[in-house]
């Protein structure tokens, strides 16, 4: 019997800044070695859950709790954050903020400081963790010169300098493009094994979790854990689902198809799937009865690039030879590895920055001499995070912002803005402040404030970042509808859903230069591109060849198939 | 937050982000006035939001090191005007309590409270700390300090009482309980 | 940063000096040069002042626009003097030698001269040493030097929080800016300046919002890696004390003694050539 480090017994948890408890009821054991994934949508308790064992609850964020929680046999509400913190090593999703230190030297040297370690020590320590990392080059690295890939892997090291029993990780993926995702899960895996410790990690990207293997899937709604079972299981019913979750999409392929789950068969993990020769055919037969996708017909251009180029600095190009062309009523995806230009092709777009070579056109025009604001009118650009965008407390005033410019009168001007309110969903909100709304609602107003210009195009950045599936279906399906209204829509995104859902192309970028401009389900069938582009191979494209199909075929009717579903 | 003795961990962060803030406005966020060479300096405003949110100490502190910082990069340290920001912001700090309570809504009796307050300070650090700092270190005409004085003064007093304000109302009303708010039809 | 100056890496006696050597040496010097107002003592600065900048291995380039930017700065200052106080050195000095009469009160006077001569020369004895403190001293050390002259760990690491996020801010600043501007707000426009005021207030707005949520997650990072856990930290970047540093300590202190010295001695700030 290996040792329980972690152990809540009926323990209930609730912030003193709300009327009711967030956590209820909790019973949940954790060994010595154990690999966890905690899932659940959006206010289900799981972050609570994850501050509840590193301290910041109660002592950062205050509330009550009845119960029993032990750490490694100390009782948590007796402890403190400095005591838990030599159990409990944290790992949080934002990586510039945790990011403290001026260099990754100091980062990773933080907490012995911390404890006042000696200098020698300091530095012997901090670079013997930095090369089982590979950080050995970058120690004299600013964050700044560094991906996101690597800020993390700065963070692991900085926790995993102490010697700790239980590694959480908050997110771990939320920021991570899925090339980068996949190496992050890789590394844990290994410095799980390396290290023996428990591993919980909290995370809504189930499926880009489990690949490194888990031992129990811990799921969570409302407060409590109604699911507490190893993967296959949970995977073999419909409790992800009904908790509003996403599957792996080779298990919802697999029941599209009627094939009957057992955990046997080797559901955890797409690379252990076992499918018998009737199951097979049960999955070819299904793939033989749906119906591809067919695709629109083709309307005027309303963009255009031609031999797009702009460079940063001398010499570096971050931006080379770009040509695509965008028409009418779209909805595309821009994808490809952080710092491959899409953020700065949307940017020239936009007219933030000024192209070097090249012409960008709209509907036939140069739009080379519009200013920023005259663009606006035909452009707009959605920025990721929502509140770097509203600068007014009122939705109303927020919406009406880019209005007041103009010389419209009050009636038109609330005309306008109550048009934009009523697309978006809002017009019963619009006397509210705007930091009462959700996330989602949040995103919304910023799109409404965007649309009261009326632009035709709309560029959006990550749209969807750190969303839970049912916020991403949200806010996915409205852009789908605005679309259908003859929006143009423009997707900067490095999620892989969004794109085999949505798009209807991709445009794909690396190292500053468009390497392809296709369907998404084309792309996803190239493995060469798929690296190129920093993404990650589905699991439909594995289970198509576990059963003999074409995969570009059947991935195509995949998605198909569920979209019928969402919309039904 | 952490109640400690000393100084708690929101403080320092604060401090130091306050000053990065303080650092990045004042460095390279200047409106340009009618007058040239003379900018109007936003970052005040921001600094007397810091006092009324985080208190005397975060404020002082994120003025001192902020200023520095902006002076440094421009090649020498200006140590009386620098000490004056910390003033400033040492005094709004200090008013805070009487200014708002936090949690409350930010309201006609507020803004007027506050804009006494940081009348007042600027008053002080401009008329008063900065000219006898100078006087003190580089006996400079008492005529010519203090007309330099009285512009700061004022200039940052309007900025500081305009866009001050607005960031706080903004603020407090980010402060909103969702039980107050029904929808409309 | 690019019109900032900043840390600019060198194998120099004054950067392979500790961190807190330069600060306390810097800070001494300019006291020494903020107390006296001595004509000799602050030209000798001045010369020790370009010795050490050349001794750090640093080049006219780096500063070259910083030091314009002061000599305008310290133009200005001498030309509002003397629209103030035309005749402030007649009262330091207790002479009046008139060479040219213009009208009313102005006029040039020697002790006028003399007076802003020293003025002068009371920023440029500072000049050199701030700018080599501020170019041969690697950021990372800040907190730790600051830390070793005795300043609480807390309050240096402020500064070392500071120097960490200002490009994170900037670059927020720079985003929100943007995506304002293509709302039609500017700061630049022509509008009168309460309107451009409340436009400011509309970028300030999101960016101090995510200031605030990004003080949450830092001190929440900081906490849960034990910062403040004790009385005393280390630092990895910290440099050992060595003679040398001993060496300059003494020399800034022997500095400072002069020039308090001199002026207990004559009994004046001020060296008087007049009587």
């Amino acid at each position: 019997m290996r040792e329980t480090l972690i152990s809540f017994e009926h323990y209930t948890f609730q912030y003193h800044v709300q009327s009711e408890p967030t956590l209820r009821d909790i019973n949940l054991q954790i060994k010595k070695g154990e690999r966890v994934i905690i899932v659940g949508s959006s206010g289900s308790g799981k972050s609570t859950l994850g501050h509840c064992l590193n301290g910041l609850n109660p002592f950062s964020y205050h509330g009550e709790s009845t119960g029993k929680l032990t750490i490694c046999g100390v009782e948590a509400k007796k402890s403190s954050i400095f005591e838990l913190s030599q159990y409990v090593g944290t790992v949080l999703q934002d990586t510039d903020g945790q990011f403290i230190g001026m260099t990754v030297l100091e980062d990773v040297a933080f907490a012995m400081e911390n404890d006042c370690v000696p200098k020698e020590e300091l530095i012997a320590r901090t670079e013997r963790e930095a090369s089982m990392l590979q950080l050995t080059e970058f120690l004299n690295h600013s964050p700044h010169q560094l991906s996101g890939g690597q800020k993390q892997r700065v963070s692991m090291a900085g926790v995993l300098v102490k010697k700790i029993p239980i590694l959480l990780f908050d997110e771990p993926l939320a920021n991570l493009d899925p090339a980068a995702g996949k190496e992050a899960i890789k590394l844990i895996d290994q410095i799980q094994k390396e290290t023996e410790a428990a591993v919980v990690i909290i995370e809504h990207r189930l499926e880009d979790a489990l690949y490194m293997g888990a031992d129990r899937i811990v799921l969570m709604e409302e407060g409590r854990i109604i699911a507490d079972l190893p993967p296959a299981e949970i995977f073999a019913k419909d409790y992800l689902v009904q908790a509003g979750i996403r599957e792996p999409l080779y298990i919802t392929a697999l029941k599209y198809a009627g094939v009957t789950l057992s955990p046997e068969m080797g559901l955890q993990r797409i690379e252990d799937l076992q499918l018998d020769e009737v199951q097979k055919e049960q999955v070819r037969l299904w793939f033989g009865q749906e119906e591809a996708g067919k695709s629109k017909e083709e309307k005027e251009i309303i963009l255009s690039v031609e031999n797009l180029g702009f460079g940063y600095k001398q010499g570096i190009s971050t931006l080379n030879d770009v040509s695509f062309e965008i028409h009418e009523g779209e909805m595309v995806s821009i994808v490809g590895k952080n710092g491959a230009g899409k953020s700065t092709l949307a940017k020239l777009l936009c007219g933030f920055q000024k192209a070097e070579d090249g012409v960008i056109r709209y509907r036939g025009r140069d739009i080379a001499t519009d200013t920023i604001k005259e663009r606006a009118k035909y452009i707009g650009y959605v920025m990721q995070n929502p509140n770097q965008m509203i600068s007014r407390p009122m939705i109303y005033d927020e919406v009406a912002l880019s209005l007041r410019g103009l010389e419209l009168s009050e009636e038109q001007m609330q005309e306008r803005v109550f048009k934009a309110l009523k697309i978006c969903g809002l017009y019963e909100y619009r006397n509210w402040p705007v930091q009462a709304l959700s996330y989602g609602q949040k995103k919304r107003v910023t799109i409404a404030s965007i649309l009261v210009q009326e632009p035709e195009i709309l560029i959006l950045d990550e749209p969807t970042a750190g969303q839970d599936f049912r916020h991403y279906t949200e806010i996915m399906e409205f852009l789908k509808e605005l679309n259908k209204q003859g929006i143009t829509v423009i997707i900067i995104t490095h999620d892989m859903h969004l794109m085999l859902e949505y798009a209807e192309r991709t445009i794909t970028f690396a190292e500053g230069r468009m390497i392809a401009d296709t369907t998404p389900v084309r792309l996803f069938a190239n493995t060469e591109m798929i690296e190129k582009a920093s993404l990650k191979e589905t699991s439909l494209f594995n289970l198509a060849n576990l059963c003999g199909i074409d995969p570009e075929a059947y991935i195509n009717t995949f998605i198909e198939r569920d979209r019928k579903e969402r919309e039904a | 937050m952490k109640r400690n003795k000393q100084l708690s961990i929101v403080s320092i962060v604060a401090m130091g982000i306050g000053a990065a803030l303080f650092f990045v406005l004042g460095r390279f966020a200047a409106i340009p006035t009618f007058i040239p060479n003379t900018t109007i300096n936003i970052q005040y405003a921001i600094l007397a939001l810091f006092a009324v949110i985080y208190g005397p100490i975060v404020s002082c502190y994120a003025g001192f090191i902020g200023h520095t910082l902006i002076d440094l990069s421009w090649g020498s340290p200006w140590w009386s005007w620098i000490i004056a920001t910390a003033v400033f912001g040492l005094i709004v700090g200090l008013c805070r309590k009487w200014i708002y309570v936090q949690g409350a809504s930010f309201e006609t009796m507020e803004i007027v409270k506050f804009n006494i307050v940081q009348v007042f300070a600027h008053c002080i650090a401009w008329g008063v700390v900065a000219p006898t700092l100078d006087i003190l270190i580089y006996n400079e005409p008492v005529a010519k300090l203090y007309a330099q004085g009285i512009a700061a003064g004022i200039s940052n007093a309007l900025t500081t009482g305009i866009i001050g304000s607005i960031l706080l109302i903004a603020y407090s009303k980010t402060k909103t309980k969702k039980g107050s708010l029904q929808k409309e039809a | 940063m690019t019109t900032s100056l900043s840390f600019i890496e060198k194998d120099s006696f004054i950067h392979n000096l500790t961190g807190s050597t330069k600060m306390v040496f810097f800070l001494l010097w300019s006291i020494a040069a903020m107390i006296t107002y001595d004509t000799r003592i602050l030209a000798v600065m001045l010369v020790a002042g370009i010795a050490i900048f050349r001794v750090s291995k640093l080049e006219w380039k780096d500063v070259k626009v910083a030091v314009n930017f002061m000599l305008v700065l310290i133009a200005m200052n001498m030309v509002g003097i003397y629209i103030f106080a035309p005749e402030q050195g007649v009262e330091i000095y207790g002479t009046r030698h008139e060479i040219v009469h213009f009208i009313g009160r102005y006029s040039i006077v020697t002790e006028q001269l003399f007076y802003l001569l020293n003025f002068t020369l009371k920023y440029l004895a500072v000049m050199p040493v701030a700018l080599v403190f501020i170019l041969a001293t690697n950021p990372s050390e800040f907190a730790a030097s600051l830390n070793g002259i005795g300043v609480n760990y807390k309050i240096g690491y402020a500064v070392s929080i500071a120097l960490r996020y200002i490009p994170d801010v900037q670059r927020d600043f720079h985003e929100i800016s943007q995506a304002q501007q293509a709302r039609g707000i500017d700061l630049s426009s022509k509008d009168s300046l309460v309107s451009r005021m409340k436009n400011s207030a509309a970028i300030l707005f999101p960016l101090v919002l995510s200031s605030l949520h990004r003080i949450e997650t830092i001190s929440n990072a900081m906490e849960l890696r034990g910062f403040g856990k004790k009385r005393k930290r280390t630092w990895i970047v910290q440099k050992n004390f060595r003679k040398q540093d001993f060496f300059v300590v003494v020399v800034a202190c022997v500095i400072l003694a002069i020039s308090v010295g001199m002026i207990t001695y004559t009994g004046s700030r001020y060296f008087n050539p007049f009587v």
